[in-house]
């Protein structure tokens, strides 16, 4: 008996990687680990296998509302350099495929996180991925110059929801902590769009250096700099903060500071002349300064369970 | 239907394959481990069921 009746031939056979790849590991990297810090410096310890399957689900969860991204925004993704090569359209995974992968996996990362560890903790899942491929891809990213402000929301969503699968509730440290990332996601996205010029213009992306042009932005990221600083210092003056955090948030805000004024300064023309060296500095250190609050809340969790502070 | 004309297809979707089947075995080994963690940090799970048993009496002053 032979049941092999549909085979459905194309040029490309997809493998396990270009499948892997909807799931954006570069971006869930960053999740793991800020969802990891959250879940760690919260004053209720998980189980090492809850906390193991929480961080997992919180990944998952993210690289579901990746693929979701990733299935409909395929046409200017096409457009853009930096995206091209995605596997949607670069024609390596059907658009259905993805779609059907981000919906399967939104709903088992939720359900998951959910009976791990708790409902809230769940709901927040959920809502970060609603918010993430309804709310930012398919509303606001093509709508409104203010996409990446509101859109940055669902990537400062992880840490508080590791802190909230910890402890089962919301509090100030979790709050201060989605707040780094939602404040650091505009000049860090506008710095990349100043570099990455003719990208979001051919895709016609509502990016705020196409709709009010280069110099408003540079007044932008220098305001959200600014706005920025003062809440890692805040969050390392939190119960979950301490020496190493509270140096670490001075000196790569002043650090950060002066790289947004330096780009305030500029014009297209000095930028032009050295190929916009001091965005892609500016935005190369914006990758480390993430790190490196987070990072450093481990480190004075380490020193503090160490019985050092 | 010859098998033969799967040959091609199979061994192109192996390694897919491979990669879908560890991925369930890992899902099920983390559904494992967790239901194995909340059964063991949980509440009493044994229920009336006849016989007297003294353990699950509420000890008064509780």
């Amino acid at each position: 008996m032979s049941d092999i009746s549909v085979s459905v031939t194309r040029d490309y056979e997809p493998t396990f990687g270009d499948y892997f790849a909807l799931l954006k590991p570069r971006v869930m990297s960053l999740v793991v680990f800020t969802a990891l810090v959250g879940l760690l410096v919260a004053p209720v310890s998980l189980h090492p296998v809850e906390a193991f399957a929480a961080i997992l689900f919180i990944a998952i969860g993210a690289g579901a509302s990746g693929a979701l991204n990733m299935w409909y925004d395929a046409d200017i993704d096409a457009v853009m350099r930096r995206t091209a090569k995605r596997p949607v359209p670069s024609g390596r995974v059907e658009p259905g495929e993805a779609l059907a992968i981000g919906v399967g996996l939104s709903g088992i990362s939720v359900v998951m996180l959910a009976l791990a560890t708790n409902l809230l903790a769940g709901f927040l899942l959920a809502f970060t991925i609603v918010f993430y491929a309804v709310v930012y891809t398919m509303w606001l990213k093509r709508s409104t110059p203010q996409n990446i402000v509101i859109g940055g929301a669902a990537g400062a969503f992880p840490p508080l929801i590791g802190w909230v699968a910890a402890t089962g509730s919301i509090s100030v440290e979790a709050v201060l902590m989605f707040a780094v990332i939602f404040m650091w996601t505009p000049p860090h996205f506008w710095a990349l769009a100043l570099f990455m010029r003719s990208d979001y213009d051919d895709a016609g992306v509502p990016m705020l250096t196409v709709t009010h042009g280069r110099k408003a932005t540079r007044n932008h990221i220098l305001a959200y700099t600014v706005l920025l600083a003062p809440v890692p210092v805040w969050l390392a003056l939190t119960s979950v903060g301490g020496p190493v955090t509270l140096v670490v948030a001075v000196a790569l805000n002043a650090w950060f500071l002066v790289g947004a004024y330096k780009i305030w300064r500029r014009d297209e023309v000095m930028a032009e002349e050295d190929n916009f060296k001091v965005e892609k500095a500016f935005f190369r250190f914006s990758l480390y300064y993430l790190f490196a609050h987070f990072g450093a809340l481990l480190v004075d969790y380490a020193l503090k369970a160490g019985g050092v502070i | 239907m010859d098998l033969k004309a799967t040959h091609g297809l199979h061994h192109r979707r192996f390694s897919r394959n491979v990669g879908v089947a560890l991925t369930l075995v890992f899902f099920v080994a983390v559904v494992f481990g967790l239901t194995v963690v909340k059964v063991t940090n949980g509440e009493a799970v044994q229920g009336f069921d006849h016989t007297v048993r003294p353990e699950l009496v509420p000890v008064e002053g509780n």
